[in-house]
């Protein structure tokens, strides 16, 4: 028998939308060889909800909500970019206290999103125990977004001006006690995962991104600092009151998936060091500007002052008139570079809103770092790129 | 910080005078207006210049002005990480005339060009893969055009006869309700009604 020319065809298996690694609606057209992915082709806006396009029929006050929606673990750190692009447009200064809240609920914000994603990316390759307690551990902080802006997850809490309601008595105590003991479940979860076998086995030398690749790729957050940028926007482009915060960036080497999850891990820990620093220092005073114009009295002065009603009437009716112009304005929220461009035609709606979601541009790069990988890798890379589909598809 | 913008957009605007229409600091962002053909050019020197060395593409979006004769602006927003910059770069097109594609300066332009294509029908040449990338396969229109209703045209439902999902066009029990706030008190801009006579008596007097 003379030997068999078999022509070998390569095999496109679809992955999603409805997996449970594929971290909420992705539809992944994978093509294959044999067990080696050749090309990966992800099939985004399965939950397209047309916020941009929402926000330009909504006062500036009303489309703050939309983003909690975006990104839906790490809600707050949203909200304070585009509050931070309204109060650019307006000319308008937060008092120190305001200021020190945001601080001190991004870093919140942050933990929580980091405990999310490295909990359930070791959950992706096999580890279910981290899972386990980190929620328990996210179900505390969750409770601090509760007591201060009352609601679990859709805080609507940073407003143009400063925040929508003071700390209530006893939650810096509170939040003090846990950052206390916070740093000893740090230490548990990394006992569970770092040293670990399998998970390194898994995570090690997998999806490797180079720091010209990153730069290439529009990378940010802790996705371009594994690759060993040292790059954060609170250091490096200051806003609200991390000028006067003490913390360090950790950067990776490798810039593989193990690397991120090392980063993000001692992100924590800087974000635990941020949190006592903002409760120590934490000034007295007003909590948002003094302007009434812009940010609605207090409720007591309504019920005595005709002019505090009219302010309060005119602010959730018809709001407040933007002067034109347009800004680019970014934060380092948990997952990268999270950035609202912001147009304003000069009405109390924003002319235009794009919102620039640091998970876009990391799963853009899906194709080129799954290639060569196995099938398994895939779901490695998925769970160390930090995405959500609430904020890429928007 | 706003004077090392200034310099900068002189710096370019001298380095590169046919391509640059203006450039200019506003908000403490530098804005660089270009011509559309060139926009590939302008990019490729921003990002090797030595002095300028933005080697990340953050973000580019269209923005839809219908007033406009060109309605199309694509914007641009860069960051260097060396020298702690961001830049704006924008160009000028309508729904006819391509934009360049900028996919081999930057590949994250891949998905925000997809994107802009999309949702404002703005149509970039030699882009490797322009598909629709957020809305439904098969979706007619361009949903972030002003001219593009909120509600838009279809609605799907599963139909239980057709065991499939159907589209149907939108029907709406209350019409949808869009009030105008442009109050005479606040950021008066145009003469109201009746303005214009204080005028004539003055020049009969």
């Amino acid at each position: 028998m003379a030997t068999n020319e078999v022509s070998l065809k390569n095999f496109t298996i679809n992955f999603g939308p409805q997996h449970p690694a594929a971290h909420g609606v992705l539809r992944l057209v994978l093509e294959m060889d044999g067990e080696v992915v050749e090309r990966a082709d992800p099939h985004i806006g399965l939950l397209h909800r047309g916020t941009e396009k929402l926000i330009e029929y909504k006062t500036y006050l009303q489309a703050l909500p939309y983003f909690d929606r975006l990104d839906y673990v790490s809600p707050m750190c949203q909200e304070h970019a585009f509050a931070l692009a309204v109060e650019k447009l307006l000319g308008i200064e937060v008092p120190p206290r305001g200021q020190y809240i945001r601080v001190l609920f991004a870093e919140i914000t942050r933990i929580l999103n980091h405990l999310l994603n490295i909990t359930t990316f070791a959950l992706d390759v096999g580890a279910m125990t981290p899972l386990l307690w980190a929620f328990e551990e996210r179900e505390k902080l969750l409770e601090f977004y509760e007591r201060a802006s009352g609601a679990r997850f859709h805080a609507n809490y940073f407003r143009p001006g400063g925040v929508a309601f003071d700390l209530p008595a006893g939650l810096t105590d509170d939040i003090y006690a846990f950052a206390q003991r916070f740093p000893k479940m740090i230490d548990d979860i990394e006992e569970l995962l770092t040293e670990n076998r399998i998970f390194k086995q898994r995570t090690v030398d997998i999806g490797k991104v180079t720091a010209a690749e990153a730069m290439d790729w529009g990378f940010s957050g802790p996705m371009l600092r594994a690759s060993g940028v040292p790059w954060d926007l609170r250091k490096a482009q200051p806003y609200d009151a991390y000028e006067q915060m003490e913390f360090d960036i950790p950067i990776g080497k490798n810039g593989d998936c193990f690397d991120r999850y090392l980063c993000r891990i001692e992100e924590m820990r800087q974000s635990v060091r941020i949190i006592n620093q903002a409760l120590d220092r934490m000034p007295d005073g007003p909590f948002k500007t003094n302007d009434r114009k812009i940010t609605p009295p207090p409720r007591a002065e309504m019920k005595r002052s005709m002019e505090a009603l009219i302010h309060h009437f005119k602010l959730f009716t018809e709001g407040y008139h933007v002067p034109p112009g347009e800004t680019y304005t970014a934060v380092e929220a948990p997952k990268g570079e999270f950035a609202v461009f912001l147009v304003s035609d000069g009405t109390n709606r924003p002319y235009r809103c794009k919102i620039r979601a640091p998970g876009f541009a990391f799963l853009q790069a899906m194709d080129f770092m799954s290639k060569g990988h196995m099938l398994a890798d895939v779901v490695a890379i998925i769970g160390s790129m930090d995405i959500v589909f609430g904020e890429i598809d928007r | 910080m706003n004077q090392a913008l200034k310099d900068l957009g002189e710096y370019i605007a001298n380095a590169l005078p046919n391509d640059v229409i203006s450039a200019e600091v506003l908000l403490d962002e530098l804005i660089v207006v270009v011509r559309t053909p060139a926009i590939v050019r302008v990019l490729t020197f921003l990002r090797d210049d030595a002095n300028c060395q933005f080697k990340m593409l953050m973000d580019l979006c269209g923005v839809d002005y219908p007033d406009r004769e060109q309605r199309f602006e694509v914007v641009y927003n860069l960051l260097s990480l060396k020298h702690n910059q961001r830049i704006r770069v924008k160009v000028m097109t309508d729904e006819t005339t391509p934009v360049p594609s900028v996919t081999s300066v930057f590949s994250s332009a891949g998905w925000y060009e997809r994107e802009a294509w999309d949702l404002f029908g703005i149509f970039f040449s030699d882009h490797p893969d322009l598909r629709r990338i957020l809305t439904d396969y098969g979706f007619e229109g361009h949903p972030l055009r002003k001219d593009f209703p909120l509600t838009g045209y279809v609605e799907v439902r599963y139909d239980e006869e057709q065991k499939r999902v159907v589209y149907e066009p939108v029907k709406l029990t209350q019409d949808f309700r869009k009030f105008d706030f442009l109050s005479p008190w606040e950021g008066m801009t145009r003469l109201l009604p009746g303005d214009e006579k204080a005028n004539v008596a003055e020049n009969k007097g």
